[in-house]
């Protein structure tokens, strides 16, 4: 709603008293209006930047965050003030708006920063102004090719295949990017390797060789080695088309691929060939199979599969076509009027060359792209002086797109080379992720056997518990949770692999352990002993010192061997306490420490609870995960 | 020839690179959703005003359209179990929430939900259990639907855990859960059944009280 129709609305019913005396009923009761009408002076505290502002100015557009209802929610009743955590250098901006009903694009900010504020006060896009539309409309759709194009590059490269892939989608997968399979390599490369030799045999067989014995003419090769050649066409013919059918095949969907420029070019390169081996050997067409044989020239553009150069230069040429576009038919408007203009002042002359219009095309085009062969040349004084003029004008006409088509292709190979570098660094994300992962796991399972040694001694929890963050806390709650409703933990991929190497060892272990474990264990804990075995076995598998760090659980099971009673001083000596207590399987206090929650028999259905993560907004927009709130977790007592 | 092609390539507009991103991508994000007002929605629910607007200013942040659709729900959820695949589980969550079935969550889903979930009586909280177990809606559970559920959080485990996670442990969890809750063995588990049996089983009532304090 435009701000000038709130505003005015006040002076046009006043207005309405005009149509007072006219009225031949009375008028309907005005609706009554409770809101106090005065107006008010509104703070509006953005990060700390305190801006001031009449009610009725943020009323002027009901449907966004500042003039609705919504903005309650961020009312501050103890400064009454709103408070809004986000950007005051943009909300300059969307105040503005406010005032003068006209939103403007602030050119040095970032496009996605300040879309993302538009949506948080509901403010759409399109009532940026003239002004600042359009540069708004590039920077966007500059943005959004880029987004565009890394995703496109994030599925396409190196994504793992999904499990259950068929053997068509493997196939379409290896031609599509070869570097996936070493099978995949080699026939790319065999591809390439007969493309390039099926071109060479194109342009040597036009070569003039030795004639044969007895003839006096040179004889092209192609026509001396008749059947070398053909044999080597059949071959590289035979290649292409098998290529060509194990695409179709293998093509997700064949009507798109078989309309794609690439398999457009496939076949025109491999169908006069087949027209050449079913045509007759007839003089009369062998003309128009000679022509057909030109075509084979189009393999070479299948090397554009194998280039990633010669795909730019075609996307660039088909970004430019209106440029292209505009320079054919600027040349085409000059060539017309300058071949008129020779042809009539040449046309005295005796024996000039200059026969027709069409012909002084042929002189036009010459002299404009300065070549100037010299075979047409004016002789009468007007006809060099248009000469000169032509030459001039051509020079200028072909020089005038060329920059824009420059730019465009500048620009697209810039991007290209953007994906080229992400794709390069992908691996180095994917370490990283993968060590935030890792970090995870380990801050969760410390989390745990802090929690199991919080529960025993309350004294020690202090030390551990300052640590971590409530965020933190509320996290590895939800993770633990969700380790009691299907009854397996967490372990990292080092401890697992030790799983499965050593799963027969510790069923050994279990056993001679498992009468001392019911002693001691008052519940049928089944994470007890299979665990104690895994230490054992992580025990002989490990040798090293003893280090304290939050690393990784191998380093925590050779903590265990110690057993000592090292006073609870130091952070390293808490963690050998806990593991002097795990080692002791009989005792009542290891069941305690392992699981804290005591977990009855099985049979216990499972149970809904509420989500944990509170809210706690500060923490929450500092971490990337940040919690919302409704997680819904599920615990089951088994 | 060059004329007709030059004419008709001046008067279409640029060929980008990539086709044209249609300009309703631009109507699309601006889709927006205003909350009732702060006195409707503590009368709605068990919050005050001030957890109200605690909770609001979070959810605001995070989706500043007012909505949240499957796959940011998705995402969002993702990133509290980076071990395993939670996408499916999610999904099951994000149409608990999504009581009117519209495809995204609102704010007023998101608080009553909550209300329930940490303010409600135990009987509520049961019931929107049995809502989210309840798949399809038909107001019984049965095996299936259970075992999809319970396979949904298994897969939230990943692959690294201990003990190893073997193919049948759903199914047996399964089992053990129709074994509990169907009393009169019929193979679905009603609402009634549910209540009651969560009722008997001590476990359950404690933690359900375990999370009310989370805001």
């Amino acid at each position: 709603m435009a701000a000038g129709v709130a505003t005015w609305l006040p002076f046009a019913r006043a207005a309405a008293v005009g149509w007072l005396p006219l009225a031949k009923k009375t008028m309907p009761k005005p609706p009554v209006d409770n809101s106090s009408r005065s107006d008010e002076i509104l703070y509006v505290n953005v990060s700390g930047v305190r801006f001031q502002t009449w009610k009725n100015t943020l009323d002027r557009y009901p449907d966004t965050l500042l003039g609705s209802s919504e903005k309650e929610f961020f009312y501050n009743e103890d400064t009454q003030e709103y408070f809004f955590d986000r950007d005051p250098e943009m909300f300059r901006h969307i105040l503005n708006f406010y005032r003068t009903g006209k939103l403007h694009y602030p050119r040095h900010e970032c496009i996605q920063a300040f879309d993302e504020e538009l949506a948080f006060y509901g403010i759409v896009p399109e009532i940026i102004g003239d002004c600042c539309m359009e540069e708004y409309r590039d920077r966007k759709k500059e943005n959004q090719e880029r987004l565009a194009e890394d995703t496109e590059a994030n599925e396409a490269m190196d994504a793992p295949l999904p499990p259950h892939s068929t053997p068509r989608e493997r196939l379409w997968r290896a031609f599509e990017n070869p570097h996936t399979s070493t099978m995949a390599l080699v026939f790319y490369y065999v591809t390439g390797f007969f493309i390039a030799v099926s071109v060479i045999a194109n342009v040597v067989e036009t070569v003039p060789c030795r004639p044969l014995k007895g003839s006096v003419k040179d004889l092209p090769c192609g026509e001396k080695y008749q059947l070398a050649f053909f044999c080597m066409d059949t071959a590289c013919v035979l290649i292409f088309t098998f290529e060509y059918l194990m695409r179709l095949f293998a093509a997700p969907s064949r009507c798109k691929f078989m309309r794609s420029v690439m398999s457009v070019i496939d076949v025109v390169a491999i169908m006069p060939y087949y027209i050449g081996l079913v045509m007759p050997e007839n003089e009369d067409v062998s003309g128009a199979f000679v022509t057909l044989r030109v075509f084979r020239v189009f393999r070479i553009f299948k090397f554009s599969r194998h280039s990633q150069g010669l795909r730019i230069l075609g996307y660039t040429l088909k970004s430019c076509a209106s440029e292209l576009g505009f320079l054919l038919f600027s040349l085409t408007m000059a060539i017309i009027i300058f071949a008129t203009v020779m042809f009539y002042a040449e046309k005295g002359t005796k024996g000039s060359t200059f026969t027709s219009i069409p012909a002084s095309f042929w002189y036009t085009i010459v002299t404009m792209t300065t070549l100037g062969y010299g075979d047409m040349v004016p002789n009468t004084i007007a006809g060099k002086i248009f000469g000169s003029i032509c030459s001039l004008s051509g020079v200028l006409v072909i020089a005038l797109p060329v920059p824009v088509i420059v730019s465009n292709f500048s620009r697209i190979y810039h991007q290209n080379q953007r994906a080229d570098k992400m794709r390069a660094q992908q691996k180095v994300r994917l370490a990283r992720i993968r060590m935030a992962k890792k970090g995870t796991t380990n801050a969760f399972l410390q989390y745990k056997e802090d929690r199991a040694l919080g529960d025993r001694d309350s004294d020690s929890t202090a030390l551990c518990v300052k640590n971590r963050s409530a965020f933190e806390h509320q996290h590895h709650h939800l993770l633990h949770c969700l380790e009691k409703t299907t009854n397996h933990e967490f372990t990292d991929e080092m401890t697992y692999s030790e799983l499965c190497m050593t799963e027969s060892v510790g069923f050994r272990t279990s056993r001679s352990t498992s009468l001392s474990s019911q002693q001691g264990a008052q519940n049928n804990s089944t994470g007890c002993c299979p665990r104690r075995a895994r230490r054992r076995a992580a025990m002989r598998l490990a040798n090293s010192t003893v280090s304290v760090s939050r690393g990784s659980v191998q380093e925590l099971d050779t903590l265990h061997m110690k057993i000592t009673a090292i006073p609870p001083q130091t952070r390293s000596s808490l963690n050998a306490q806990l593991e002097d207590l795990k080692l002791n399987c009989g005792e009542q206090d290891f069941s305690a420490a392992i699981i804290s929650i005591p977990t009855p028999p099985a049979n216990t259905p499972e149970e809904s609870l509420p989500p944990s993560p509170a809210p706690i907004p500060g923490i929450l927009r500092n971490t990337r995960a940040t919690a919302y709130t409704h997680d819904k977790i599920k615990v089951s007592s088994l | 020839m060059g004329l007709v092609m030059g004419t008709f390539s001046m008067q279409s507009k640029q060929v980008n690179y990539h086709k044209d991103k249609a300009d309703d991508d631009l109507e699309m994000t601006m889709v927006c959703h205003r909350p009732e007002g702060l006195d409707q929605l503590e009368a709605l629910t068990n919050f005050n005003k001030r957890e109200l607007q605690v909770l609001y200013r979070g959810f605001k942040n995070e989706c500043p359209s007012g909505v949240v659709n499957e796959e940011t729900f998705k995402q969002i959820y993702s990133q509290f179990f980076p071990h395993g695949d939670a996408s499916t589980y999610a999904h099951y969550l994000f149409n608990a929430f999504d009581t009117a079935q519209s495809g995204s969550i609102k704010f007023e889903d998101f608080v009553t939900a909550l209300s329930t979930l940490l303010r409600g009586s135990i009987t509520e909280k049961l019931q929107w259990t049995f809502n989210l177990y309840d798949i399809n809606r038909d107001g019984y559970i049965n095996k299936e639907e259970m075992t999809d559920i319970v396979r949904a959080i298994y897969d939230m485990m990943g692959k690294y855990t201990y003990p190893v996670l073997k193919n049948d442990a759903p199914k047996q969890h399964v089992d053990a859960f129709f074994q509990k809750m169907d009393k009169n063995r019929d193979g679905v588990v009603t609402l009634d059944e549910f209540i009651l049996s969560c009722q008997e089983d001590e476990n359950i009532m404690r933690s359900l009280q375990l999370f009310e304090n989370v805001i």
